[in-house]
C-alpha cells in the first residue's frame, strides 16, 4: 500500500523527515565532499596550459601523463614503500604496547600511558621539527647517500613514531571487552602462555588490529608535515612532491595523481570494513 | 583410613590440606579450610555468594595459589604446577567457548596444544561430542548454538582430555529453569558413564542436592558441614545449615531441666518441650540453643493431637498455593511466624485451613531438630 509520508504526524526519533535537518543534512555532503568531486572531474579535464579552471573537454591523457613522470611515480613509490614498512611496525608496536598497558601492571604506569599517547595530541609542526633536529643532532640517521630503500629510514622512523600510539589505542579499546575466562580456560586446556597469544588473544585482537594497520597505513601516506622536516632532496614522498608541482602550475596531473591515492584508499577502507564485519559477525555470541 | 566424613578409603584424589587464601593482606576469602575428595564422587561445593567457593575451586584449578596449606592431586603437591600442567579441567561459568573457532576445533583444541597425534584427535572428538549429544555439531560456529549447546561443547572440550578431575564453575546458572532441570540429571548420567571425579560450585541448594553425592557447606570462607545431600537436610550441624539447605522453623530454647536421660528444654512461644531419650546430649551445654523443624514435618489439625506428638495451638495468618503443596502460615502465642508445607494430594479446590482460623500444629518428637551456634 502506498502512503504519503508527510501525512503522518513525525514521531520523536524520525529525524530523516525533518525538513531543517535534512537541509543540514545535504550541507555537510556538500561542503565534505564537493572538493573531491571537483578533482575528481577536473582529472579528466582536457586544459593545454596551466590554470585548471575551466572545463576544456573530457581526457584521460593525463592519467597516461602522470603514470610516465618518472619523479612522480617514484615519490609514489616511496611513499607506499614508507606507508607499508611503517603499517607493519606500528601494528606489531601497537599491539604490544596494548597487551603491556591492559595485562600488567608496573610502577608509573599512568605516566608511561600518558607518554604514548602524547605523540597523538603535539602539533605535527612541533614533531617534524623535533624529528629533524633529533636526526641531525643525535647522529642516529641514515646516511644520505645510501640507495632505495634504505635512504627512507628517517621518514619511515618518524612515521612509526606518530602512527603506532593510533594502533595501541585501538587495540586497545578491543581488549577492554575480551572474555578474561578465554584465556584460563585455555590455560586450563594445557595451553602455555605463548600458545594462549597466538591462538585465543591475537583472533581476538584482530579486527583492532586490521583497523589500526589501516590508520596507520593512511595517516603514513598523506602525511606532509613531519615527512616534510625529515626527506631529503633524494627521499621525496607523494605528499611533498604534489606540494612542489603545485607551486608550478595547478595541471590534470596532480588531480590524476591524487585521484588514484583517493582510489587506493577507498579500496583499502572497503577492505578493511568488510574484514571487521565479517569477524564481528564471527565473534558474535 | 579414617572414615569420619562418611567418605570410602584408599588414597584421594584431591586433598585440600588446611587452606587458607587472603587477598591484599586483609579479606580472608578461604580460611583453614581441609578436605579430601575421592575419586568418583560427585562433590559439591555449596554456599552464598562470597562464601569463598569459588576462590577454593580456582585454587584448584591454579588460577589462585594459597597463602597458606597446601592442595594435592593424587598425592602430588600442586603449589609450584601451573593451571596448564596440572591433570584437571574446568567448566567456566561463561561457558568461554572459543568464538573463532569451530566446535570440533574447540574440542580438539586442548588435544592439540598438548601435542596429542592428529591421527588420534578427530576420533577423540567425535567420541566427546557423542557423549554430550552434539554429533554432526563439529562444523558449527559457537554463535549458531544455543546456551545450552555451548555449555556442552564446553563439557565435551573438558571430557576429552579425560582429566583426574572436573570442575564445573555455576554451570547452569545461565539457564532457563526447565534446561537446568535436565541438564542437572544430563551431568549425574554424564559423571556415572565417564567415572571422572567432578566438583561442582553452586549457590543453589536444590542443584547440589539433586546431583551431589557428598556437599561442603561454606560460609565467610569455612566449610560450615560436610554430608551427604540426604543428611545435611535432615541433620544440619547448625543453625546456617539448617537455613540454607530448605526451609525451617527456628524457635530459641533453654535447657529448662533434666530427666532421667530426656531433656525438658524451655521453648519460646512453645512452653516447655520434653526431648526424647538422648537427643541433644551433646548440645546440652550450650547457651545458645534452637530447636527447628522442617515445615514438611509439620501436621495441621483442628483437634488437640496425641500427647506423644510436640505440638501448639496457632492462628493461620496466610495460605500459600503452589499447585503440588501448599504453604500455611501459622502464628504462635509468642507472634512467630510458623511455615507448614502442606501437600495437595486431593483435587479440592477449597483450601483446608482459612485465615484466621484457630489451628493445632503437631510434629513426632524424633522429626525434632536440636541445633547449637
Amino acid at each position: 500500500m502506498f502512503r504519503r509520508g508527510n501525512r503522518e504526524p513525525i514521531g520523536p526519533l524520525e529525524y530523516a523527515r525533518r525538513l531543517h535537518l535534512r537541509l543540514l543534512f545535504f550541507v555537510t555532503l556538500v561542503f565534505l565532499y564537493a572538493p573531491i568531486v571537483v578533482l575528481v572531474i577536473f582529472s579528466f579535464n582536457d586544459s593545454r596550459r596551466g590554470g585548471n579552471v575551466i572545463w576544456r573537454g573530457f581526457t584521460t591523457d593525463y592519467y597516461v601523463k602522470a603514470f610516465n613522470n618518472e619523479s612522480l611515480m617514484e615519490a609514489f613509490a616511496n611513499s607506499l614503500t614508507i606507508a607499508f614498512v611503517c603499517t607493519l611496525v606500528s601494528v606489531v608496536l601497537g599491539a604490544l604496547t596494548a597487551v603491556m598497558l591492559w595485562r600488567f601492571r608496573f610502577p608509573f604506569k599512568a605516566g608511561f600511558e600518558g607518554a604514548v599517547a602524547l605523540p597523538i595530541v603535539i602539533p605535527e609542526i612541533c614533531m617534524g621539527v623535533a624529528m629533524m633536529v633529533f636526526f641531525a643532532r643525535s647522529g642516529i640517521s641514515v646516511p644520505p647517500d645510501w640507495g632505495y630503500p634504505w635512504n627512507l629510514g628517517n621518514i619511515t622512523i618518524a612515521h612509526i613514531a606518530f602512527s603506532f600510539p593510533f594502533v595501541a589505542m585501538v587495540v586497545r579499546a578491543r581488549l577492554a571487552n575480551f572474555n578474561r575466562e578465554l584465556e584460563e580456560s585455555a590455560k586450563d586446556l594445557g595451553a602455555t602462555e605463548w600458545q594462549v597469544f597466538r591462538d585465543i588473544l591475537i583472533p581476538h585482537m584482530r579486527p583492532g588490529l586490521v583497523a589500526g594497520g589501516l590508520l596507520a597505513f593512511t595517516l603514513s601516506l598523506d602525511d606532509f608535515v613531519i615527512t616534510f622536516f625529515t626527506s631529503g632532496p633524494d627521499t621525496v614522498t607523494f605528499p611533498v612532491k604534489v606540494y612542489s608541482m603545485v607551486r608550478f602550475s595547478v595541471t590534470p596531473e596532480v588531480n590524476a595523481a591524487s585521484t588514484v591515492l583517493i582510489l587506493i584508499t577507498l579500496v583499502l577502507t572497503a577492505l578493511a570494513i568488510w574484514l571487521q564485519n565479517r569477524e564481528k559477525k564471527e565473534t558474535r555470541q | 583410613m579414617t572414615d569420619l566424613q562418611g567418605r570410602r578409603a584408599g588414597q584421594p584424589v584431591i586433598a585440600i590440606d588446611t587452606v587458607t587464601k587472603r587477598f591484599g593482606g586483609s579479606v580472608t576469602a578461604v580460611d583453614r579450610v581441609s578436605l579430601e575428595i575421592a575419586p568418583g564422587e560427585f562433590f559439591a561445593l555449596l554456599g552464598p555468594s562470597g562464601c569463598g567457593k569459588t576462590t577454593l575451586l580456582r585454587m584448584i584449578a591454579g588460577f589462585e595459589s594459597p597463602t597458606d596449606g597446601r592442595i594435592l592431586i593424587d598425592g602430588q603437591d600442586m603449589s609450584h604446577v601451573s593451571p596448564n600442567k596440572r591433570p584437571i579441567n574446568m567448566v567456566f561459568q561463561s561457558y568461554a567457548v572459543f568464538p573463532h573457532m569451530t566446535v570440533a576445533k574447540n574440542v580438539a583444541y586442548g588435544l592439540k596444544v598438548t601435542g596429542v597425534p592428529q591421527s588420534e584427535i578427530a576420533g577423540r572428538v567425535e567420541e566427546a561430542l557423542e557423549l554430550v549429544h552434539l554429533g554432526g555439531y563439529g562444523a558449527r560456529k559457537p554463535d549458531q548454538l544455543s546456551g545450552g549447546q555451548r555449555q556442552r561443547v564446553a563439557l565435551a572440550r573438558a571430557l576429552v582430555k579425560r582429566p583426574k578431575v572436573l570442575l564445573l564453575d555455576e554451570p547452569l546458572s545461565a539457564l532457563d529453569a526447565k534446561l537446568r532441570e535436565a541438564m542437572q540429571l544430563e551431568l549425574v548420567r554424564l559423571q556415572e558413564s565417564v567415572g571422572i571425579t567432578f566438583i561442582i560450585v553452586t549457590h543453589d541448594q536444590s542443584e547440589a542436592l539433586s546431583m551431589a553425592n557428598r556437599i561442603a557447606v561454606m560460609e565467610r570462607g569455612s566449610v560450615r558441614q560436610l554430608a551427604s545431600p540426604a543428611d545435611l537436610y535432615e541433620n544440619p550441624a547448625n543453625r546456617f545449615v539448617a537455613d540454607f539447605i530448605g526451609k525451617v522453623n527456628l524457635f530459641e530454647a533453654r535447657v529448662a531441666s533434666r530427666d532421667n536421660g530426656s531433656l525438658v528444654l524451655h521453648v519460646q512461644g512453645l512452653g516447655e518441650v520434653r526431648l526424647p531419650q538422648g537427643m541433644g546430649a551433646a548440645e546440652a551445654g550450650r547457651a545458645d540453643l534452637a530447636l527447628a523443624v522442617r515445615p514438611e514435618k509439620l501436621r495441621l489439625e483442628r483437634e488437640r493431637p496425641s500427647p506423644e506428638r510436640l505440638g501448639f495451638e496457632g492462628q493461620v495468618q496466610q495460605v500459600a498455593y503452589y499447585g503440588e503443596t501448599s504453604s500455611v502460615f501459622l502464628t504462635d502465642q509468642a507472634g512467630h511466624s510458623i511455615a507448614v508445607s502442606i501437600q495437595n494430594e486431593g483435587r479440592s479446590t477449597q483450601p483446608m485451613v482459612t485465615v484466621g482460623e484457630r489451628v493445632w500444629c503437631s510434629w513426632a518428637p524424633e522429626d525434632t531438630l536440636l541445633l547449637a551456634d
